[in-house]
C-alpha cells in the first residue's frame, strides 16, 4: 500500500499520462488542457466582444468535464491517497530556495500560496501576473504542456518542439532571474 | 451523460496521477528549471515516448475511435512566432506559479484555494489574447 501513498515514480506516472492521452484518442479527442480557458471565456459570453470566442463551446464540453475530473482527482488524492506534504526535493534546490526566502517546506511554498501572501499586494500580483501569462501565452502558442509537450511531440510535430523551446526560455528566465528579484 | 462520465473518470485519474507524482507541486517545477532533478523530465519524457509509440501503432493498424472513425491527431498550421513568443510567455508564468493549466485545477481540488486567483487571471489572460489576436505577430 505504500506504493500508493508515497510519491509515484516517473516511470509509473509518465506511461499513465500516455494512457490517459490514448483513452482520449479512443474517444475521438486530442489531449490538450489549456483550451478550457477559451471555452470558459466563451461560455461566459466573451463571443459578444471577440470572434475568437464566438463558437459553439458546448462541442468541447467533454474537456470541461475532464477539467472537473482533475479537481475531483486533486480532492481524492489529497484526502484518500495519502498526504504528501513534504516534497523529497534535491537538497541543493531546497537550500537555494530557503536562502532566497521562498522556503522549501510543504507541497507548495507558503510564501507564494499562503493566505498572508495572497492578501499582500506583492503576493497577489505574483499570482495574478503569473496566471495572466499562462492564460495569454498558452493560447497564443496554441497549447500547453499537455497539447504541445506531450501530444504534439509524441505526434512528431516540429511546431510543438518550437513551443516547448519557448516554454523553457520563459521558464529559465523566471526561475533564474525573475524569482530571485521578487524574493 | 454516459459519454461525459468517461471523461470525468479520465480527468479524475489524470488529477490523481498529477498529484501523486507531485507534478502539481511548485517545488517540482522549480527543480526542473534548475535541472536538479530527473523527476519531471522522466515523467514528460516517458509520457512522450509511450504516446509516440501508441500513435505510431494507431497509424499503422488504422485504429478506430469508439464511434468507428479513424483516429486522427491533427497538426495545426501557422508560423513560428506565436509558438516562440506565446511559449515563452507561458514559460514565464509557469515557473512563477509553478502550475501549468491542468495542475491549477488539481491544486484547487487539493485545497490550495489561492490558486483560484491564478485560474481567474489565466482566464483573463486568454480573454485579452482573444481581443488582441488580430494585432499580434502571426
Amino acid at each position: 500500500m505504500n506504493l500508493i501513498f508515497e510519491t509515484w515514480p516517473w516511470y509509473v506516472s509518465g506511461p499513465l499520462i500516455a494512457f490517459i492521452a490514448v483513452a482520449l484518442l479512443y474517444g475521438g479527442k486530442v489531449f490538450g488542457f489549456s483550451s478550457n480557458f477559451r471555452h470558459m471565456c466563451s461560455a461566459l459570453g466573451a463571443g459578444k466582444v471577440s470572434d475568437f470566442f464566438d463558437y459553439n463551446w458546448k462541442e468541447n464540453s467533454w474537456n470541461l468535464v475532464f477539467l472537473v475530473g482533475t479537481i475531483l482527482g486533486g480532492f481524492i488524492g489529497h484526502y484518500f491517497l495519502g498526504q504528501t506534504d513534504s516534497i523529497p526535493l534535491n537538497p541543493t534546490t531546497a537550500d537555494r530556495l530557503v536562502e532566497l526566502g521562498i522556503g522549501a517546506y510543504g507541497f507548495v511554498p507558503d510564501s507564494i500560496f499562503g493566505m498572508e501572501a495572497l492578501f499582500s499586494v506583492k503576493g497577489f500580483l505574483i499570482l495574478a501576473v503569473g496566471g495572466f501569462l499562462v492564460g495569454f501565452g498558452t493560447r497564443y502558442a496554441g497549447g500547453c504542456t499537455s497539447g504541445h509537450a506531450i501530444s504534439g511531440l509524441a505526434n512528431l510535430q516540429w511546431r510543438s518542439l518550437l513551443a516547448v523551446i519557448g516554454f523553457f526560455i520563459g521558464g529559465l528566465i523566471s526561475t533564474h532571474f525573475i524569482l530571485p528579484l521578487l524574493f | 451523460m454516459k459519454k461525459h462520465l468517461y471523461y470525468l473518470i479520465l480527468g479524475t485519474l489524470f488529477g490523481i496521477i498529477l498529484l501523486k507524482s507531485e507534478v502539481v507541486s511548485w517545488f517540482r517545477i522549480n527543480e526542473m528549471f534548475q535541472f536538479e532533478s530527473f523527476h519531471m523530465f522522466g515523467i514528460i519524457g516517458s509520457a512522450v515516448v509511450c504516446l509516440a509509440i501508441a500513435i505510431a501503432m494507431i497509424k499503422k493498424v488504422g485504429a478506430k475511435t469508439v464511434k468507428g472513425k479513424p483516429i486522427k491527431v491533427k497538426a495545426k498550421s501557422g508560423g513560428w512566432k506565436p509558438l516562440i513568443i506565446g511559449g515563452t510567455l507561458f514559460g514565464l508564468g509557469w515557473a512563477i506559479t509553478g502550475a501549468c493549466p491542468g495542475p491549477m485545477f488539481v491544486l484547487l481540488g487539493k485545497g490550495v484555494y489561492s490558486i483560484g486567483v491564478v485560474i481567474l487571471f489565466a482566464m483573463f489572460g486568454t480573454f485579452v489574447f482573444g481581443l488582441l489576436k488580430p494585432h499580434l505577430p502571426k
